[in-house]
C-alpha cells in the first residue's frame, strides 16, 4: 500500500505541476477571476467565462483580496491564521506571509502601497503595518467588530465600519485619532468609492440600504434603500459593491435576497435586479465591464452575469469552493 | 484581556461621569438560586442557564460602550440579590436609591412575577427584562406592560422544533412526559405546536426517573420506546436528567428530540454564521464559560437598553419601553435578522436554533414556512391568540 503511494506520488506531483504551469499562463491574463474560499483555505482561479483553471493553496480562511500595484502579487487576508498572504500570480504560489493581529478581515493600502491598513476584528482596532518590514506601525481603537476599510486618495483619512457599533469611524491617519463617527445603517460592511472618489458608499447589511458618504465633508448625504418584490426587507442584505467602468453604475449584492441591484450613481435609482445564488455576497467586474461575477456564500458558487446590454442576463453558475468570500478580477 | 477592557471601560465611566449622563441598570438575582447550583450547572443540560444574567448583560453593554460614550452616555450595572420574595422590597429600595429604571430579572418565575408587580410602585416607570425564563404564562395571563422577554418562550422553542420535524417529514411522534408541572408545560406547548404545524402525536406516555422493577413500564427507556410507527421520540423533561438517557437507547432506532438529542435553543457555541463565533468568543474571554441561550438573552437585553438610550438619550424608562415594545427599535442579534419586540406580549421575535450537542443543524423559522407579515412570528404566540391583556 505504502509502496503504491510512493510510486504514484511523483506522477501525481507532475500532474499538479503541469496544471500549475498551464494555469500560470492564465493567471497573468487580464480578466482572470480569483475567488477566496473561507473553508477550503484556497483561492480558486477562473478564466473570464467562469471555467476553473487552477487553485492556490492559501493561508487559513482567506477573505478579502487586492492586487499589488505591478499586478504581480495577489494579497489575501487570512482570518484564521492571522496573516496577509502574498501570492505570486505568475506561479499561483503563496510566496510569503506577513503576520497580522487576531482575526483580520478587510484591508486597504496607502496609495503607494507602503502601508497596509487592516481591520482586526477580535482586537477591535484598525491596525497599520509597514509593508517592507511587516511591523505594526500603530493601531486605532474602533467600536465592536471593525470590518470595511477605505483610505482616501490623499492618504489622509481612513473610513472604517463597525458592525456592532452601527457606525463609520472617520480616522485621521496623521493624528491617528477618530475625527468623527457617522451614524449609518445596521451592520455596516463594505466601502466602494465613486469614480471621482468624492463619494464613498457603505453597505448596511441589516438595514437593506447603502449610505452615501461625502468624502469632503465626512457626512452621510444620501441613503439608498433596496426592495425586492416577494422578499422581506429583512432578507435584503447588501454587502459587496463594485463600480462600473464608466463610473455610472454601482452593482450591489443583496445577500439573502439572492439578487444584485444595478444602481444609477447619479440618480440613486435602482435600474434592475439580477438573480444570483444564495447569500449573494461579493461582486467584481471584468476589465471590459461586460461581465459581472457574483460569489454566493450559502450556495458555494459564483454566478457569471452578462451586463453588456441594457438587461443583464445570468449566463451560468459555477462551483467556487466552500463559503466563497470575495471575487477579484485581474484588470 | 476582556476583563482589563471592562475595567478600562469602568474607569472611563468614572472619568467621563462629570460630562456623561450615566444610566444605572439593575440586576436582581436570588441567593442560592437552584438553577445555578454548581452541581446543576456542571450537568450542562441543553437549554439550561450556566452563567448569571449579569455576565451577558455586561458584555452587551461593553459591546455598546463605544457608541454610548461617543454620544455622551454611560451605563453602570447595579447588582442586588435577594434571599426570598419577602426580601424584594429591600432590593427595590436599593435600586431606587441608585435611580434604576431598567431591571434585568435573573429570577425564578414566582419571584420574577413579584418583582414585576412591585417595580412600578417602588421604582416609578421602569422596564423589567426576563432573560432566563421560557414560561408562556409570563407572556400570557401574567404578562405586564413593562415586562420584556429576550429569552424565547416555550411556545417559540416548541414551534421551532415541530417546524423542523415536519420539514423532515417525521410526521409521527411519540411523546414521553415527565411528572413535574414544568414538564406538563412543555407537553402543552408541544401539543399546541403539533396542532399548528401538523405533527401527529401518535402516543403520549408518562415517564418516571426510577430503577424500581415494579415501575419498569415508567422508568425503562426500552419499554417506553417500542412504537414502530413513531418517526421520532420527543421528551418533555424540564429538568433534563431522564431525557439524557434516551438518545441511542430506544427499543426501535429513532431520533430523540425535545429535552435531549435534537433541541431548540436560543444560542449555541458552534453556530458559525452571522458573526456568531466572534460573539461566542467574546463571552468566553469575559466569563470563561460557554455562551448559552440565557447568556445571549442577557447580552441582547444590554444591547436593547443601549439602543433605547441612544435613540432617546433624554427619554425616561417609559419612553424607552414604548420605543422598544412598539418595534421602533430593531436589534442585531447575530442571528442574521433584525430583531424587534412584539407589541402584544413584549416578546423579542428571533430565529431559534435547531441543534444537538455537537452543532447547529439549521435555524427556524424553516425555509418554506410562510407568514403574511413577519415570518419570525410563526414562532410563538401571534397577536390574535396571545392571552396577554396588558398590551402597549
Amino acid at each position: 500500500m505504502i509502496q503504491t503511494r510512493h510510486r504514484w506520488a511523483p506522477v501525481a506531483m507532475g500532474l499538479v505541476l503541469g496544471v500549475g504551469l498551464q494555469a500560470a499562463a492564465w493567471a497573468q491574463a487580464s480578466g482572470t477571476v480569483y475567488v477566496s474560499s473561507e473553508k477550503d483555505n484556497k483561492v480558486y482561479v477562473f478564466n473570464g467565462k467562469g471555467e476553473r483553471t487552477a487553485e492556490i493553496a492559501a493561508c487559513e480562511r482567506p477573505r478579502h483580496m487586492l492586487f499589488s500595484l505591478d499586478k504581480k502579487t495577489l494579497y489575501v487576508c487570512c482570518g484564521n491564521s492571522n496573516e496577509l498572504g502574498l501570492i505570486d500570480v505568475a506561479t499561483n504560489k503563496l510566496k510569503s506571509r506577513m503576520a497580522l493581529g487576531d482575526s483580520p478581515e478587510i484591508f486597504d493600502f496607502k496609495r503607494d502601497q507602503s502601508v497596509v491598513f487592516v481591520s482586526i476584528e477580535e482586537e477591535n482596532v484598525m491596525a497599520a503595518y509597514d509593508m517592507k518590514t511587516g511591523k505594526r506601525l500603530f493601531s486605532v481603537p474602533a467600536a465592536g467588530e471593525p470590518e470595511g476599510i477605505y483610505v482616501t486618495p490623499d492618504d489622509k483619512i481612513a473610513y472604517v465600519t463597525s458592525e456592532v457599533g452601527n457606525l463609520v469611524h472617520v480616522i485621521d491617519l496623521n493624528t491617528r485619532k477618530v475625527l468623527k463617527d457617522l451614524k449609518v445603517g445596521k451592520r455596516p460592511r463594505r466601502f466602494t468609492p465613486t469614480a471621482d472618489e468624492k463619494e464613498v458608499w457603505v453597505s448596511n447589511e441589516l438595514s437593506n440600504s447603502v449610505s452615501v458618504i461625502d468624502t469632503t465633508t465626512h457626512a452621510v448625504k444620501d441613503t439608498i434603500v433596496f426592495k425586492v418584490k416577494g422578499v422581506k426587507d429583512g432578507d435584503v442584505q447588501p454587502v459587496g459593491m463594485v463600480l462600473s467602468k464608466d463610473g455610472k453604475t454601482m452593482w450591489v449584492a443583496l445577500g439573502h435576497a439572492r439578487h444584485v441591484a444595478q444602481v444609477d450613481v447619479a440618480t440613486r435609482q435602482v435600474k434592475q435586479l439580477v438573480l444570483a445564488g444564495k447569500r449573494a455576497w461579493n461582486v467584481d467586474l471584468s476589465p471590459d465591464g461586460n461581465t459581472l461575477y457574483v460569489v454566493n456564500g450559502l450556495s458555494d458558487d459564483m454566478t457569471v452575469v452578462d451586463v453588456s446590454g441594457a438587461t443583464a442576463k445570468s449566463l451560468r453558475t459555477v462551483p467556487a469552493g466552500r463559503v466563497p468570500h470575495s471575487a477579484l478580477v485581474m484588470p | 484581556m476582556s476583563v482589563c477592557r471592562w475595567l478600562m471601560v469602568g474607569l472611563g465611566l468614572v472619568a467621563a461621569s462629570a460630562q456623561a449622563s450615566t444610566t444605572v441598570v439593575g440586576v436582581v438575582s436570588l441567593d442560592g438560586d437552584p438553577r445555578y447550583a454548581p452541581r446543576r450547572v456542571e450537568r450542562a443540560y441543553p437549554g439550561h442557564p450556566m452563567s448569571r444574567a449579569a455576565e451577558g448583560l455586561r458584555l452587551g453593554l461593553a459591546d455598546s460602550e463605544y457608541e454610548l460614550r461617543t454620544n455622551g452616555l454611560a451605563v453602570d450595572i447595579k447588582r442586588v440579590s435577594v434571599n426570598d420574595a419577602a426580601d424584594l422590597p429591600r432590593a427595590l429600595k436599593e435600586l431606587k436609591a441608585a435611580k434604576v429604571g431598567h431591571v434585568v430579572a435573573d429570577l425564578p418565575a414566582p419571584l420574577l412575577s413579584a418583582l414585576v408587580q412591585q417595580a412600578p410602585a417602588a421604582l416609578g416607570p421602569s422596564v423589567v427584562y426576563n432573560t432566563t425564563l421560557d414560561d408562556d404564562a409570563l407572556r400570557g395571563a401574567q404578562c405586564a406592560r413593562h415586562l420584556l422577554h429576550t429569552y424565547p418562550s416555550r411556545a417559540m422553542l416548541s414551534d421551532a422544533l415541530v417546524q423542523y420535524l415536519v420539514a423532515q417529514r417525521w410526521g409521527n411522534a411519540l411523546a414521553l412526559n415527565g411528572p413535574e408541572p414544568a414538564d406538563a408545560l412543555q407537553r402543552q406547548a408541544l401539543e399546541r405546536s403539533a396542532k399548528r404545524f401538523g405533527l401527529k402525536l401518535i402516543e403520549q406516555k408518562p415517564f418516571k426517573l426510577s430503577g424500581d422493577p415494579r415501575e419498569r413500564e415508567l422508568g425503562n427507556v426500552r419499554l417506553l420506546t417500542a412504537q414502530r410507527n413513531a418517526d421520532v421520540v420527543v421528551v418533555n423533561d424540564a429538568h433534563g436528567e431522564f431525557a439524557r438517557t434516551v438518545p441511542y437507547a430506544t427499543q426501535v432506532p429513532r431520533p430523540v428530540a425535545g429535552a435531549a438529542g435534537l433541541t431548540a435553543v436560543a444560542w449555541h457555541t458552534q453556530f458559525e454564521r452571522f458573526g456568531a463565533p466572534q460573539l461566542t468568543r467574546r463571552f468566553w474571554r469575559q466569563s470563561t464559560q460557554p455562551m448559552v441561550g440565557q447568556d445571549w438573552a442577557a447580552w441582547i437585553a444590554g444591547r436593547a437598553i443601549a439602543a433605547a438610550l441612544l435613540a432617546q438619550p433624554k427619554g425616561t424608562p417609559a419612553d424607552h419601553l414604548k420605543a422598544l415594545r412598539s418595534g421602533a427599535i430593531t436589534l442585531d442579534g447575530f442571528k442574521g435578522k433584525q430583531l424587534s419586540f412584539r407589541a402584544w406580549d413584549g416578546q423579542l421575535r428571533q430565529p431559534v436554533f435547531l441543534a444537538h450537542a455537537d452543532g447547529v443543524l439549521t435555524l427556524a423559522p424553516m425555509e418554506g414556512v410562510l407568514h403574511p407579515t413577519e415570518v419570525m412570528d410563526t414562532l410563538g404566540m401571534e397577536a390574535k391568540e396571545s392571552p396577554c391583556q396588558q398590551r402597549l
